[in-house]
């Protein structure tokens, strides 16, 4: 079975704050990096969830730019509102969760996914 | 696939976060309605964009040239795409520097945001497959990079 945003969303416990994504996407690997230049260079290809404490627009360019399939923001932190439009926009998911990234980035590698493949 | 030729010029403001990716995110959208490959697509906007956010961040304003050169054109089998971008200064005091992975002179406002690991440049001399830097300190600098496309 593979592990969807549906499941992330319901396994990790998360808030979803993209209410039109679509979460039957595909989460392929995990990525945790608050380093944007840093993320582009090893955040990987595919279906990569991205934990990061970023909330402003930028962090959407960069999942978009890498195709990502969302963003987790850890610690209950809230994007800022135009990062929320232009998830939306751009149709990437943005979660918050309660977990801090280290727990997120646990809790997914033993659900069984992987980091993400070198670009 | 053969393209046609093409030459888009997008400025770029200094210091305006708001905008700052939608250049990239152009470039994007029109590689994608043209049909080029999605490899090569993913190589230009990560390169685009991280050109883009050094002439927000480090500039003083400039701008962004996509040409597209098809095969057909320089008799070849291989067409060019090429990114050039040229700013108003300041120019860079040594290149060699700033071409290192982890040399950054941003301030810790910027920091704060996630850029200055120091990676942009590098970053695009990793995804072109040509790449070319000159710059005068005092002047300005210009970055040019091509991208085989078929
Ligand atoms: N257009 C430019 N004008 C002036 N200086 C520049 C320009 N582009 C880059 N630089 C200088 O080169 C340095 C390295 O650039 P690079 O993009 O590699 O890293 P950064 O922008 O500092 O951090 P990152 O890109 O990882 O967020 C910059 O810190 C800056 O001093
Ligand atoms: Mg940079």
């Amino acid at each position: 079975m593979p592990i969807t945003l549906e499941t992330l969303h319901s396994e990790l416990n998360l808030k979803l704050l993209t209410p039109e994504s679509d979460l039957s996407r595909e989460v392929t690997a995990g990525y945790c990096c608050d380093l944007l230049s840093w993320a582009l260079a090893h955040g990987g290809t595919g279906g990569v969830a991205w934990v990061t404490v970023q909330t402003h627009m930028n962090v959407v360019a960069v999942a978009t730019l890498l195709d990502m399939a969302c963003v987790i923001l850890p610690d209950n932190i809230d994007p800022e509102p135009d990062a929320l439009q232009k998830a939306n926009d751009e149709s990437i998911a943005i979660f918050k969760a309660e977990q801090n990234a280290y727990a997120l980035c646990g809790q997914m590698w033993a659900m069984g996914i992987g980091q993400a493949n070198r670009s | 696939m053969s393209h046609e030729a093409l030459h888009e010029s997008y400025v770029v403001q200094a210091h305006n976060f708001a905008s700052a990716g939608e250049v990239s995110a152009s470039i994007k959208r029109l590689l994608r309605h043209i049909g080029i490959d999605f490899g090569v697509i993913r190589r230009v906007s990560i390169a685009a964009y991280e050109v883009e956010l050094n002439l927000v961040i480090h500039s003083r304003g400039g701008r962004i040239d996509l040409e597209i050169i098809p095969p057909i054109e320089i008799g070849g089998e291989t067409g060019w795409l090429h990114l050039t971008s040229t700013d108003v200064g300041p120019g860079i005091r040594d290149v060699d520097l700033a071409m290192q992975e982890g040399w950054s002179t941003a301030t810790d406002d910027v920091r704060d945001l996630g850029f200055g690991a120091g990676m942009g440049l590098p970053n695009m001399r990793r995804n072109a497959d040509s790449f070319e830097i000159t710059s005068e300190y005092g002047v300005g600098t210009t970055i040019k990079m091509g991208f085989k496309i078929q």
